[in-house]
């Protein structure tokens, strides 16, 4: 690694290759350690740890310093990598750098039960993974970025299905490699628009390239469809329910909150800086599909019985909403008010950042207590707060943070963006005027339906009684695993308490895209995005009175209104028996929410015998997009290729004539 | 003149070649198959041979050993070995009865004609006129493969193909690069070797050479 680092100091281009070659060294070489699971436990991963913290100190720098390029030995001959790192990518090079480091430190411990081979396998696809996400972000030319994609979808197809012994995992894996493949090919097509027939495929090109408008939003539609099959935008989302809950924790936990965010990227580096022209009804078009993607994730999350299910649910609610500022952004940009635009895009780059460590958090969280039980269906859980107070606590955090409450950082994001909803008036197309505020109000209906998503997973998990006598021997997660929480919790805490830091450290960024800044009129206390007049926030405060007012709750009941312990059985507040099987269920939790959204689900319900002394009940609610689209798809792909297969005789000597006939046809042709 | 005399010779050689492919296609025996073939080859190194004089080529010198060794010595040799080994050698009768199958021939050797006559004409080389033919042994070679059931005969015919193209090569242009025949010579020696294991193989699953058990390995 020193030796490809040139004398110092070198570019931050140079440093974050440097630890992409690192974080390859590392994969490697976790394959001649599989004799020792100890050290891959102990020292692979840690390193793979500090890599991620050197990737977010390097965008860190990259942040403030100005774009720096390297041109890579590697790649076919006449067709180098060229690397360019600027504000956007620092930005979700920071992004992945600290959400990585938190799950890093996790799977050090989480994998210590893991069989040597398999987990030396793991490391190695782990770290791939890694370095070619790192890599998509500091590609500066088309044919970079899609090798790096590939590496992306490869190595996080190889992790998906890691338990690759169980039928369903594989089917999983084959539905995320499916997905992602037509996205690839939607992008390749995408940069084949883009660079519009000059033989040249650097970003530097496309910049300069004057595209027509028809072949602008060509360029732009496949962009969407490509970085929206990864980002699992619907109805591309069908993958991240099925591949999530296959893929181990940690991978999920990277994959959610990191890899999605890297479409995400691509949509942005896409729309705001390879094409030169942007045309107002595209951002209408993101507009829509981001809040129908948030509107259908967070219901869907609603009625989920597996956690892991759940959060993936969750996890398309988000990409959504970023959607949804991404194509509100568009809207303000496209119409001249470039300072709106810079107030939506903060808040999409802050909620892309709140994502990656919440649903990072959460997902490692989930992690812990399959760990410690082996379940991941809800049912089956319960009260394991008692056992595991650390991981409890922790994800409590995540999920107050994803609910969207004061004064985490769900809120700060979340509010941004409903401010930004608010000043739609200024708008000069009378249409968009009248639409936006149901829009609006969707955004807000799905943050309260993700708050009322947490109070389901957290309060059916982790409160109550267990629902299983196994969970009685349940066990805290192990120290590196609560270092990993602590990490991504703790930022949870401080993105959400100096909102107004982070939105001057975003400055750059919204600047490069916009061309303007978001003008943060008040202290580093006080956010105030338009004006200290129309709207503010301060965090900081705001925690110290939930603070001071929590606290003289509980000093004033424990001291003032009864200090003393009491017993009491008779009647027992009229609940003298109950168990575990009298608690509102995760099926039972959700069922307003599917009584309300049955349209968009496809129910099956196996309810028990009156009369059965083991009353056993059974629901799904399945997508029914599955069925109305895949379904079909599926099933013409099936019928053609039953066709094609009618060639397949098993006869040599038709093969023959096969060629034979091509050949004379061919013949006659070039005559 | 004496260039005449040579082209002559040359093309006396051609038709040799074509008439070979015609006995190829109608003849039933495994074993005389195999002479054929010999004969081809020797025919082709011949004529190699006699280009090679005549136009002072002298990588054809190479082209017309390597020809003679592989084709009129080794693989014979090899093929008979292997006949005797697995004991196949019985008239066979072809998928398509072998007037049917000449007269087929006939139409792509006059196909063949046709296709090559605006080639030819632009070829410069002495042996132009030989295009067609070359053209026409690849095609009758591609119908023995087509009409016979048994797997040396198709491999036999797989050769006669490579044959035609050689001399397609060297009728138009005096020959590929040395390198790129040798190559070829290489990939000839290895697909024999190839497909002579799956001979035994195949006798060893099915008992027997003929192709049409191995439809059973279509799926479903």
């Amino acid at each position: 690694m020193i030796a490809t680092l040139p004398v110092l100091p070198p570019d931050p281009v140079q440093w974050a290759w440097g630890l992409v070659l690192f974080w390859l060294a590392l994969g490697f070489s976790a394959l001649p350690l599989q004799r020792s699971p100890r050290a891959l436990g102990r020292l692979v991963f840690p390193a793979g740890a500090l890599g991620a913290l050197g990737i977010a100190g390097v965008g860190m720098a990259g942040m403030v310093l100005p774009a720096s390029t390297a041109i890579l030995p590697i790649g076919l001959p006449d067709l180098p990598f060229h690397l360019r790192l600027d504000a956007l990518s620092a930005f979700f090079m920071v992004l992945l750098g600290g959400a990585a480091f938190g799950v890093s430190v996790y799977a050090s411990g989480y994998f210590r039960s893991m069989a040597p081979g398999p987990l030396a396998l793991l490391a190695l696809w782990y770290h791939l993974f890694l370095a070619g996400m790192v890599t998509v972000l500091l590609a500066d030319d088309a044919y970079a970025f899609m090798v790096a994609w590939e590496v992306m979808a490869l190595s996080s197809y190889f992790l998906v299905t890691t338990d690759h012994k169980i039928p369903a995992i594989r089917s999983a894996g084959f539905l995320y490699l499916l997905i992602a493949h037509v996205g690839a090919v939607a992008l390749l097509l995408a940069f084949g628009v883009l660079h519009g027939g000059h033989g040249d495929y650097t970003f530097d090109a496309m910049r300069l390239a004057q595209t027509p408008p028809f072949w602008a939003s060509v360029a732009f539609l496949l962009a969407l469809f490509g970085f929206g099959a990864k980002a699992g935008l619907v109805p591309m989302h069908v993958w991240l329910p099925e591949a999530h809950p296959a893929a181990p924790s940690p991978v999920s936990a990277l994959m959610s909150g990191v890899m999605l965010k890297t479409a995400i990227y691509g949509l942005l580096r896409v729309s705001f800086d390879l094409l030169d022209v942007q045309v107002a009804w595209w951002g209408t078009l993101a507009l829509a599909l981001g809040l129908v993607t948030a509107l259908y994730g967070v219901i869907f999350a609603a009625v989920q019985s597996d956690m892991k299910r759940l959060l993936a649910w969750s996890s398309i609610e988000n990409i959504g909403i970023i959607v949804a500022a991404f194509g509100l952004t568009l809207i303000f940009a496209t119409d001249g008010k470039g300072a709106l635009a810079a107030l939506t895009l903060t808040a999409l780059l802050y909620h892309a950042l709140n994502h990656a460590f919440f649903k990072g958090l959460l997902f490692i969280g989930t992690g812990s207590v399959l760990h410690a039980t082996g379940v991941r269906h809800m049912g089956h859980l319960g009260g394991l707060m008692r056992f595991m107070p650390w991981t409890a606590w922790l994800v409590l955090i995540g999920a107050l943070a994803i609910a969207g409450l004061p004064p985490l950082n769900g809120f700060v994001s979340e509010w941004l963006l409903l401010q930004a909803f608010l000043l739609t008036p200024g708008l000069t197309q009378p249409y968009l005027n009248m639409v936006i505020p149901v829009a609006a109000a969707t955004v807000a209906l799905a943050a309260a339906l993700a708050a009322y998503v947490m109070v389901k997973f957290f309060g059916v998990v982790f409160l109550g009684q267990p629902r299983d006598p196994a969970l009685l021997e349940a066990h805290e997660a192990g120290w590196p695993e609560r270092l990993g929480m602590l990490w991504l919790a703790a930022g949870c805490v401080l993105l959400g308490l100096f909102p107004a830091l982070v939105i001057g450290w975003l400055a750059p960024v919204v600047q490069l895209l916009t061309g303007e800044t978001l003008v943060n009129d008040a202290s580093w206390l006080l956010l105030a995005p338009v004006s200290s007049e129309r709207a503010s926030y301060a965090p900081l405060i705001f925690f110290a009175v939930v603070l001071t007012v929590l606290l003289l709750t509980i000093l004033w009941v424990r001291r003032v209104y009864h200090g003393r312990v009491r017993r009491s059985a008779p009647w027992d507040c009229g609940y003298p028996e109950q168990d575990a099987r009298m608690q509102d269920s995760a099926e039972g939790f959700g069922q307003p929410i599917r009584q309300i959204f049955e349209v968009f689900m496809k129910v099956e319900r196996e309810t028990p015998d009156p009369f059965s002394r083991t009353p056993r009940y059974r629901g799904a609610s399945l997508d029914k997009l599955w069925f109305l689209l895949y379904e079909p798809i599926a099933r013409v792909a099936g019928w053609l290729s039953d066709q094609a297969a009618r060639l397949q005789h098993g006869r040599i000597q038709w093969y023959l004539i096969y060629s034979f006939a091509t050949l004379i046809v061919l013949l006659v042709f070039t005559r | 003149m004496t260039l005449t005399y040579h082209l002559q010779i040359v093309n006396l050689l051609a038709a040799l070649l074509l008439l070979i492919s015609f006995a190829m296609l109608s003849q039933r025996r495994i074993a005389g198959l195999i002479t054929l073939f010999a004969w081809q080859g020797a025919a082709l190194a011949a004529s190699t041979l006699l280009v090679a004089w005549s136009t002072g080529q002298h990588h054809l010198y190479y082209s017309a050993a390597i020809t003679l060794v592989l084709k009129v010595i080794a693989m014979p040799w090899y093929f008979f070995h292997i006949v005797r080994k697995l004991d196949v050698d019985r008239d066979v009768e072809p998928m398509i009865n072998i007037p049917t199958t000449m007269l087929i021939g006939i139409v792509l050797v006059i196909f063949a004609f046709n296709l090559a006559l605006p080639i030819s004409e632009l070829s410069g080389t002495v042996m132009r006129s030989t295009l067609g033919i070359a053209l026409a042994t690849v095609l009758l070679a591609f119908l023995m493969m087509i009409t016979r059931r048994k797997a040396i005969p198709q491999v036999i015919g797989f050769l006669a193909m490579e044959n035609g193209l050689f001399f397609a090569a060297t009728s138009t242009s005096y020959g590929m690069p040395l390198v790129v025949e040798l190559g070829v010579a290489l990939d000839v020696m290895v697909a024999v070797f190839v497909l002579s294991i799956f001979f035994f193989q195949i006798r060893e699953t099915f008992d027997s050479l003929d192709l049409k058990h191995m439809e059973k390995l279509k799926e479903k």
